[in-house]
């Protein structure tokens, strides 16, 4: 058997050079702090955002704005609803893509797959969801950004598809998984309120690609990157399941 | 040895107004990069006045500072309040001495030469700053969570007009800082005083 050296000669030099980098880095970051001091008190902000002990205790902050949310939310509240009239024609396409990378989708194909606290894990071809119950709404999506934009969606009452395959409402979390590989999850009260919808149409036809075919979830009372487009899978589960904006840094809330 | 003078301003308003000006800051420079998203007006904040590097940093330090700035303008309105400082600095009020005021001003006559006695244009200025800042909290509060605060989302007009009316305080509130620094720079003693109470 051979015996292993402790180092070979490369990978102490390759040790030293990520040590004089570390260095190097650290005084780079003095000289630009001490540099910036002004611009501290300026707080023009770039190298306070950059500091690990505040992104640690903003993102604590924004933990803590997740569970004062929690409590502010009431199912008693509803979010306004509009008139055909008021409906933002054309609808803005909005993704972390851009339009030639909507996912093209087999409706013929396509099942919704099931998983996690629920008494029945079968998954639901596109046919047996549109027989369901279904509404329609005229709500406002309001995007994090700050614009925002009236729809007509029309799909199945969430809390109704929840009862329907048994998913235990005690559970805390719900999530997302999407065939354009976005995923997100949301908390079991905003699921259960009554205008939380699996919407399949959009302005009366059957969801566009660029707006979610063949499902997405619509909820008026939270932003929209927690309305998940293309849904695959949906998972009851009480491990906090983050999301694709939550996981950089967006609230993970995020709602009114 | 000289005479010590009286307190113009007690310890709670120094440590309430640094404070305040500590979180305006954080609210104003984090709240022009949220605004950079989505402007309002065909017009955007340079990057570098702003704070959080990206809308998500931004939004983190905007929801993290209304924490201090809220609680810390509670505080300073109920002492303001039940101290009667309020009532005893910013009033009277009359229409006819803010004109007189208001015209000395513009001569570049008005004088601040006691800190303890406030002038009418200074009277209004504070309450409109103070009122400003309640109407951006408010109007925040509807941005934020316009479902769960259905009278003030009507108030405010719904999502979208509460949007205008927050950027309107801001944008009235940073002109009131200015100014505010403007007159310190022409009266600096009153920056002695809002640091040492004197």
């Amino acid at each position: 058997m051979k015996k292993p050296t402790f180092l070979s000669s490369r990978d102490a030099e390759y040790l030293v050079k990520d040590a004089e980098k570390s260095v190097n880095a650290q005084r780079r970051n003095f000289l630009k702090q001490g540099l910036t001091l002004g611009g501290i008190m300026l707080l023009t902000g770039c190298d306070l955002s950059d500091n690990a002990s505040v992104e640690t205790a903003l993102l604590r902050m924004s933990r803590f704005n997740d569970r004062v949310q929690g409590f502010l939310f009431s199912d008693r509240h509803l979010a306004p609803e509009y008139a055909e009239s008021d409906i933002t024609r054309p609808f803005p396409f909005n993704a972390f893509y851009d339009r030639d990378q909507i996912p093209q989708i087999d409706g013929r194909d396509y099942q919704l797959a099931i998983r996690g606290l629920v008494r029945d894990t079968r998954s639901w071809s596109l046919p047996e969801l549109y027989r369901m119950q279904q509404v329609n709404q005229i709500t406002r999506h309001i995007c994090v950004e700050g614009w925002s934009a009236i729809g007509r969606w029309g799909g199945i009452p969430f809390h109704h598809f929840l009862q329907v395959i048994g998913a235990d409402t005690r559970a805390k979390y719900i999530s997302f998984r999407c065939a354009d590989d976005y995923y997100t999850s949301i908390d079991m009260a905003t699921a259960l309120h009554p205008q939380t919808l699996l919407a399949l149409t959009w302005d009366n036809q059957i969801l566009p690609p660029e707006y979610g075919y063949p499902m997405k979830l619509r909820i008026p009372t939270k932003l929209g990157y927690k309305n998940p487009k293309h849904i695959q899978v949906i998972e009851i589960t009480n491990r906090f399941p983050g999301g694709y904006w939550e996981d950089q840094g967006y609230n993970w809330f995020g709602g009114s | 040895m000289s005479q010590p003078t009286a307190v113009i301003h007690p310890l709670w308003v120094r440590v309430c107004h640094w404070i305040n000006a500590l979180a305006m800051a954080g609210m104003v420079f984090s709240g022009w990069r949220i605004y950079n998203a989505s402007p309002l007006f065909p017009f955007s904040f340079p990057s570098s006045l702003t704070l959080g590097g990206w809308l998500g940093g931004a939004l983190q330090w905007h929801f993290a500072m209304m924490w201090v700035l809220g609680i810390n303008g509670l505080i300073y309105c109920t002492l303001g309040v039940v101290t009667g400082r309020f009532a005893r600095t910013f009033f009277p009020i009359s229409v006819k001495g803010l004109l007189k005021d208001m015209s000395l001003a513009l001569r570049g006559k008005l004088q601040h030469a006691d800190l303890s006695h406030y002038n009418m244009v200074q009277k209004l200025a504070y309450l409109l700053a103070i009122l400003t800042g309640v109407m951006l909290v408010l109007s925040g509060l509807v941005i934020w969570k316009s479902v769960q605060f259905p009278l003030l989302r009507e108030l405010f007009g719904g999502y979208d007009t509460a949007r205008y009316i927050h950027f309107f305080c801001m944008s009235f509130i940073v002109a009131f800082v200015v100014i505010h620094l403007l007159m310190v720079l022409l009266v600096p003693k009153t920056l002695l005083a809002m640091l040492r109470g004197r």
